[in-house]
């Protein structure tokens, strides 16, 4: 897996856009407009750090400031962040505890700084078309169940037996039995703006 | 060139095909993956609101306490209408001794006629008669009202032979299955006896509680479960819940669907249920090794206590009043004359009583008011110490004498337990709620019962040398969940139960081995066609409406909340002010940042305008404009407790009260909340509603013109 995901950061044949190397910090930050703040960044920090608990609350079963390893990439992501399975893996590194839970006081840390630095940013659409075209041989603007099960469980972070089952599900026509994928993103990201629109 | 080298083009055109695709998989993985993370955040986010207004609802309870103590001590009665009308909401009538019981709810003489086409019972009953019931039910069919009565008078023999604690031992029959709530979804009983098969002798079954209210089949399920007692009564054994109370019915749905099935019996159904609910057992014990209770424990929680005190005293277990601190001793010291019952907030004294017998429900006929609320706060006192002994005094055998007496008969070898601390034991089991910190402390939410931590546990299993405990009490997403290493199963059967596709419902196995073996289900075949997004959408929707309608019912405290965080009055404040805020006013303890863009679509600049915020949301109630907007806000934040309250008022369960007993309640209700209301502004509220005869309001037509969240399809 190590050659893979720093082949799509340096990447742009997969479409203009923001696809920008993701591993750099933009140098400037946020000035926001809000009132009522103390310093301009200080109220910036303390609203994403309200966030960030707030989103990691609801995945702490027991009140008790932890949650589990497993869920980390599910809270990165639900903050409007798109990491791929090895950039999570990277950040769970640094703040998972030998019993495999996560501390609130640790993961705030590294988490503004994620949302401060932009990082892992979303991958526009049109990049994710592109994508989709990658995998349609003959450019007939569908993928067939088959080659679309075979590339994403076979290749590059690899879907899970239950998470290919999830997608299909919504995905295939259930007729032809393949993937409309233009109608497929467009759907999905209609889903998105309707209720999480992030914006620091 | 030639072939050498177009090979070489091939293989690196197909090289990098391959690498794009490699790329492209990759690119796609990790944009799904961020959907799917979404959608369980969202679904995450949604059971937190069901479960916070749940339990907010039950906070209701302690409000109405409230309302009550105000009436008791503040608030005097200005004419005779309204001390009768206080008067009536505070005494009840009637005493029922067994022989009083079997005449007043007698079946012997309703006639079953030739038209009905319902099944038949006799007694004994027989596995044809479940059969038959079942069958009746699946088709929607109606048992006779005779035939329920006469049911549960036969069960409720049945039960008092029964021990407080029933046994059960998986040597008799192989495997013994648990259920959790059931909150009267008859679906789920069938699905799960579907799933798991019918009770029989080889099939053992506990049904641990809370059997009835919220689903609108809770006759039906009571019906099956208790002929299916009568039938295998080795193999199949009931545990009490919370909600098999008269007190919690009221509000919760159960007394409305037994008045709205049987409209000329209901009253006497109601009366036999209540009657058969107390005597049902309080918990199962398992192989002796494992315990099965319906809500948890406490850190005082007692089983030798349990299983010797006398559980029919308990028929309601909701205290109607909390008492002033005082320097009260505990109950023991009634022994010696009721004199403690003494000296109330006005110093003046009651006069001492001997007996706890009813009272005849006899106002002192008087103008003078002075007399009147003496009266009326003696009379209430008694009510409230009795309530406070947790016997509801109508139902109590007038052959047992008071527990003051009792007690100085009792041999001195014999426990000397209050009545205070019988209670305590009763109210732990049904309404307690595990939590992760270690202690035990007074369940606030529910207004009832502990929170008990993980060393409670630990302690109480090695007490009784125990291996779990399994209780329900909680709905769970997954059906089931363990909690304290393992140590607490809670076990939750009724599916969908705050939406379709809001949880899964489940039951749960236990062999001579005692290791759980689970079985899930979901009741509802929509729920099996929806996609994960579209059940997580359903539900969400139905959340966000419920959360809609709590922003909307605190309206006014919203503003002065927003008001402060906008010193320059600019009509605008930051979104992040904004989440602080409504978390201020709510205290629902809900992530409001996640939940934002559900609940604010538009805004500007990153700031709120707020005041229009709060119209948009009072758009979406329904056709009641002509009524001031204020006033709407308290019937919608009190609505819960109106209901309850006109349940009370309205002793013969019709359904209907008078206009001026509507009146009343209003006005006693807005003095209390401190509204500012004019005879004008009662007339328009009553001009909304429709009169349906002499001058009487269907008072459910009421609560239905002010209820936003729709109506869960039965």
């Amino acid at each position: 897996m190590e050659h893979d995901w720093k082949i799509v950061q340096q990447s742009s044949d997969l479409g203009e856009g923001k696809v920008s190397d993701r591993t750099k910090a933009p140098s400037w930050r946020i000035a926001p407009k809000v009132s009522g703040c103390s310093s301009g960044t200080d109220g910036l920090i303390a609203e994403i750090e309200k966030k960030i608990t707030e989103a990691f609350e609801v995945f702490d079963r027991e009140s008790n400031k932890t949650v589990d390893g497993r869920e980390i990439g599910c809270i990165i992501r639900s903050l409007g962040c798109f990491p791929n399975e090895a950039e999570v893996q990277e950040l769970l590194a640094k703040i998972e505890e030998p019993d495999g839970f996560v501390h609130l006081e640790n993961f705030l840390r590294v988490m503004t700084e994620v949302l401060l630095d932009r990082r892992f940013q979303p991958i526009p659409e049109d990049v994710i078309l592109h994508a989709f075209e990658a995998l349609d041989e003959n450019k007939c603007g569908y993928i067939t169940k088959e080659d679309l099960v075979k590339h994403l469980t076979e290749e590059g972070e690899r879907f899970t037996q239950e998470e290919m089952e999830d997608m299909l599900v919504v995905a295939l026509d259930p007729e032809t039995n393949t993937l409309h994928y233009r109608d497929y993103r467009t759907k999905l990201v209609v889903d998105e703006t309707k209720t999480f629109p992030f914006n620091v | 060139m030639g072939s050498g080298s177009s090979v070489n083009v091939n293989y690196k055109y197909s090289l990098q095909k391959s690498e794009n695709a490699f790329k492209a998989a990759v690119l796609i993985q990790q944009w799904y993956r961020r959907h799917v993370a979404r959608l369980e955040m969202r679904r995450r986010c949604t059971w937190r609101i069901f479960q916070s207004i749940e339990y907010s609802c039950e906070q209701d309870q302690i409000k109405l306490h409230n309302f009550f103590s105000y009436l008791m001590d503040q608030f005097t009665p200005s004419s005779s209408k309204e001390r009768d009308f206080i008067s009536r909401m505070f005494i009840s009538g009637e005493s029922y001794k067994e022989a009083e019981l079997e005449k007043y709810c007698d079946y012997e003489s309703i006639e079953v006629p030739d038209s009905y086409t319902g099944p038949h019972l006799s007694f004994p009953l027989l596995p044809d008669h479940a059969t038959a019931l079942l069958e009746a039910f699946q088709q929607k069919q109606q048992l006779h009202a005779r035939y329920v009565l006469n049911l549960l008078h036969e069960t409720r023999k049945h039960l008092k032979q029964l021990p407080n604690i029933s046994h059960v031992s998986t040597c008799y029959s192989e495997e013994v299955t648990v259920c959790g709530d059931l909150h009267g979804q008859l679906d789920d009983l069938f699905l799960i006896f579907y799933k798991n098969g019918l009770p029989s002798p080889s099939k053992s079954y506990v049904f641990n509680g809370d059997f009835v209210d919220r689903g609108k089949q809770s006759l039906e399920i009571l019906v099956i479960l208790f002929t299916f007692l009568l039938i295998y009564p080795k193999e199949v054994h009931l545990n009490r819940g919370n909600h098999e109370d008269h007190m919690v019915n009221l509000r919760y749905g159960f007394t409305k669907e037994v008045m709205q099935k049987y409209k000329v019996h209901g009253k006497k159904i109601l009366r036999m249920f209540q009657n058969v609910f107390c005597w049902l057992p309080l918990a199962t014990l398992i192989d002796q090794k494992v315990l099965i209770i319906h809500g948890g424990i406490s850190d005082t929680t007692d089983l030798e206590m349990l299983e010797k005190i006398q559980r029919d005293k308990f028929i309601s277990v909701l205290r109607l009043k909390k008492r002033k601190e005082s320097s009260r001793k505990p109950q023991i010291e009634a022994v010696n004359g009721e004199s403690e019952a003494g000296t109330d907030a006005a110093g003046n004294e009651a006069a001492p009583r001997l007996s706890l017998q009813p009272q005849s429900a006899q106002a002192p006929n008087t103008a003078n008011r002075l007399e009147f609320s003496r009266w009326l706060r003696q009379t209430v006192q008694e009510q409230i110490d009795t309530c406070r002994r947790l016997m509801d005094i109508s139902e109590s055998e007038p052959e047992e004498l008071t527990y003051s007496s009792v007690v100085s008969l009792k041999d001195v070898d014999e426990p000397c337990w209050t009545r205070q601390e019988e209670w305590k034991q009763v109210l732990d089991i049904l309404w307690s709620d595990p939590m992760p910190q270690e202690g035990c402390r007074e369940n606030k939410v529910r207004g009832g019962g502990c929170y008990f931590g993980p060393d409670v546990t630990e302690k109480f299993l090695d007490k009784y040398s125990l291996q779990f405990l399994i209780r329900s009490h909680e709905c769970k997403q997954e059906g089931y969940e363990f909690c304290h290493n393992r140590k607490v199963l809670t076990i939750f059967s009724a599916s969908n139960y705050y939406e379709i596709g809001s949880n899964r419902g489940a039951y749960v196995k236990l062999g001579p081995d005692l290791i759980p073996h689970f079985v899930q289900y979901q009741a509802n075949k929509t729920a099996h066609m929806l996609t994960m997004t579209q059940r997580i959408s359903r539900v969400e929707e139905s959340a966000f409406r419920a959360l809609r309608e709590k922003l909307f019912a605190h309206t006014s405290a919203l503003i002065t909340a927003f008001r402060s965080y906008d010193g320059d009055n600019t009509g605008k404040i930051t979104l992040s002010n904004w989440a602080t805020a409504v978390e201020s006013v709510l205290r629902l303890g809900l992530p409001w940042r996640m939940l934002r863009p559900q609940l604010v679509r538009s805004t500007e600049d990153g700031m709120l305008e707020y005041k229009s915020w709060l119209d948009d949301l009072a758009m979406e109630q329904r056709s009641q404009e002509h009524i001031q907007s204020s006033l709407l806000e308290v019937i919608y934040r009190n609505r819960s407790n109106l209901e309850t309250i006109f349940r009370i008022i309205d002793r013969d369960h019709s359904g209907l009260i008078s206009f001026e007993e509507f009146q009343q309640t209003w006005k006693l209700f807005s003095s209390h909340m401190n509204i500012e209301l004019t005879d004008d502004g009662i007339n328009d509220l009553v001009r909304s509603i429709d009169f349906n005869k002499d001058g009487n309001i269907d008072f459910n037509e009421f609560l239905e013109a002010f209820r936003l969240v729709k109506q869960r399809p039965s």
